[in-house]
């Protein structure tokens, strides 16, 4: 009796949250879906018609759309694994004993709570072709010889959109990594010390072994972060037809040029590939997500 | 080991932690040192300002409408983070305290929704909030946010509220407490803490969004900080007003700094809460 009492009691507790759910979530998704095979136009004002797979086409054969994907992949796979690798060296470093670890510690948290936006314009104006800092510095270390427009030109603008990236998420790389670290046995760490093991050799025979789970998780956390990218594209570069994201491609379709249902078709095949990541982010993580719901 | 080897792994070990320390706070304090330039000044790169100047600071407000824009971002956050909490908090008691069928698919569920990409839901929501009434409304952003906030609080306060004592809910149920007064009066003077970590967590997700903010809102009137910095322009069309972009952005960056390193401890742990424990 009382059991199904706390049952009901559950579904009312629930039945807000789903609801507003539902709402931003569950019905705009299923209106995107729809839109995606229909003509719907921003511009006009005629109730949209069924088109088949129509926009799927256009947006498949359109070089735009794939230069988005291109630089979509090589932009999460570039900052991935840099921030995969400079969040493993400062989680090390924090992860050792010395004075001053908790000011870093702090430290390396200020990147992470800059808005993404504010990020970009720090980042463009420190990468201004004429009055830049970096130009300046790589001039007076003698490793250009005249300043570079870093986010004029398409492909460095890519260089500076990967840049501002890994600034910024690289911290939250760091604090997962720096968590599997600290939950190492110290027991292992003395075994080798006594048998005179050289650190590098303890990183890749026992460290990297042990903390694989966490950091596949905290990868496939971080690529479906940068697939879904939109702000550092949309404010760094301007805006060209030779430097968006997919996200950026999708919006442009839809509020640029009005066509909301080649929009909404390139908004889906996004969600196609977001939603293959994160079944594979709940199948790696499988353990800890069913023990986390369990 | 011999003396020389140990002063000289101490000294590359200094060189590492104040590499890594110049690249992280650099661009913060170039923004700062920026701002702090007038005029021709601005375009030298002079590594301290030898005549701080705080002309690009009053100018954000004369010459923008920046007040109002920081004003409309503290509004909506403030108000993500209180409905977002609200709802989640009896969301995650049912989820966390109450065994009953369904429940962990229904937590999946909430987990898938909390990487939604934005843009997945882009055109559906511009809809809904236009048929609504709320395009170009505060309202109509505070709606949208609870795309993210909400699954993330949910998630988040059901991992701390799992952690409760079992004891304390048992004595209560025997006191003849129903499940709304186990939550209210005897669970949520626990997570206090965790309450301000989630609404912590959450407004600076709410403060930072950028694409609902910029495709739900037209004009001055409802732009939030991070859309009116990313289009402030200056007097001609090819003149950034790089002055004060940085005014502007070390205004909105500077108290989320202080609140991250007072509450950094909780932070981490409600980060690791969110990104599941791996």
């Amino acid at each position: 009796m009382l059991a199904r009492q706390r049952v009901r009691a559950a579904w009312l507790f629930l039945l807000p949250t789903l609801v507003v759910l539902a709402g931003v979530a569950g019905w705009p998704l299923f209106r995107t879906f729809w839109f995606a095979f229909t003509n719907a136009n921003l511009g006009s004002s005629e109730p949209p018609e069924f088109v088949g797979l129509e926009n799927f086409v256009v947006v498949m054969e359109d070089p735009d759309w794939w230069r988005s994907v291109r630089n979509t992949f090589l932009f999460t796979g570039v900052s991935v694994t840099l921030e995969t690798a400079l969040g493993m060296i400062i989680a090390l470093t924090l992860n050792s004993r010395f004075r001053g670890r908790g000011v870093l510690r702090a430290a390396v948290l200020v990147p992470w709570a800059i808005p993404t936006v504010v990020s970009a314009k720090m980042w463009g104006w420190m990468l201004n072709d004429q009055y830049g800092v970096i130009n300046e510095m790589l001039l007076y270390v003698g490793l250009i010889s005249e300043p570079i427009a870093w986010t004029v030109d398409p492909n460095l603008s890519m260089v500076a959109i990967i840049a501002v990236d890994v600034w910024k998420t690289t911290p939250f790389m760091t604090l997962l990594l720096l968590a599997a670290l600290q939950m190492l046995p110290d027991e292992l760490y003395e075994a080798a010390r006594l048998d005179g093991a050289h650190p590098v050799l303890v990183f890749f025979q026992i460290t990297l072994p042990l903390i694989r789970g966490p950091m596949l998780v905290a990868i496939i956390f971080r690529v479906l972060d940068a697939l879904r990218v939109f702000d550092l594209f949309y404010v760094l570069t301007s805006n060209s037809s030779e430097s968006m994201s997919m996200a950026v491609y999708a919006r442009q379709q839809m509020f640029e040029f009005q066509d909301l249902g080649v929009g909404a078709a390139a908004a889906t095949l996004l969600f196609g590939l977001i939603a293959l990541f994160t079944i594979i982010y709940m199948l790696v993580n499988r353990n800890s997500v069913i023990q986390e719901a369990a | 080991m011999s003396q020389a080897l140990v002063w000289l792994k101490r000294i590359s070990f200094g060189v590492l932690v104040t590499a890594i320390t110049v690249y992280t706070l650099f661009p913060y304090y170039w923004a700062v040192v920026s701002s702090l330039k007038e005029g021709s000044a601005l375009f030298q790169v002079q590594w301290w300002p030898t005549k701080p100047a705080w002309h690009n600071y009053v100018a954000v407000f004369t010459e923008q409408p920046f007040g109002r824009n920081l004003l409309n971002s503290v509004l909506v956050a403030s108000s993500v983070v209180i409905v977002s909490l609200i709802l989640a908090i009896t969301a995650a008691f049912a989820l966390a305290r109450i065994r009953f069928r369904g429940r962990v698919p229904l937590m999946l569920m909430i987990l898938g929704v909390s990487m939604f990409p934005q843009i997945a839901v882009l055109s559906g929501m511009f809809e809904l909030i236009r048929a609504l009434g709320l395009y170009n409304k505060l309202s109509g952003l505070t709606l949208s946010y609870m795309l993210f906030t909400l699954p993330f609080t949910v998630w988040v306060l059901t991992t701390f509220m799992r952690e409760l004592p079992k004891e304390l809910e048992e004595a209560a149920v025997v006191d003849g407490a129903t499940p709304w007064v186990v939550c209210m009066h005897v669970f949520l003077p626990l997570l206090r803490p965790a309450l301000v970590t989630t609404g912590l967590l959450a407004f600076i997700a709410a403060w930072n969004e950028f694409l609902f903010a910029l495709t739900f809102t037209l004009d001055q009137s409802a732009r939030t900080v991070p859309v009116a910095i990313a289009l402030m322009s200056g007097a001609s069309q090819y003149e950034s007003p790089w002055g004060l972009i940085m005014a502007a952005s070390v205004i909105v960056t500077t108290p989320l700094i202080v609140l991250v390193l007072i509450f950094q401890r909780s932070i981490v742990s409600g980060l690791m809460a969110g990104a599941v424990k791996g």
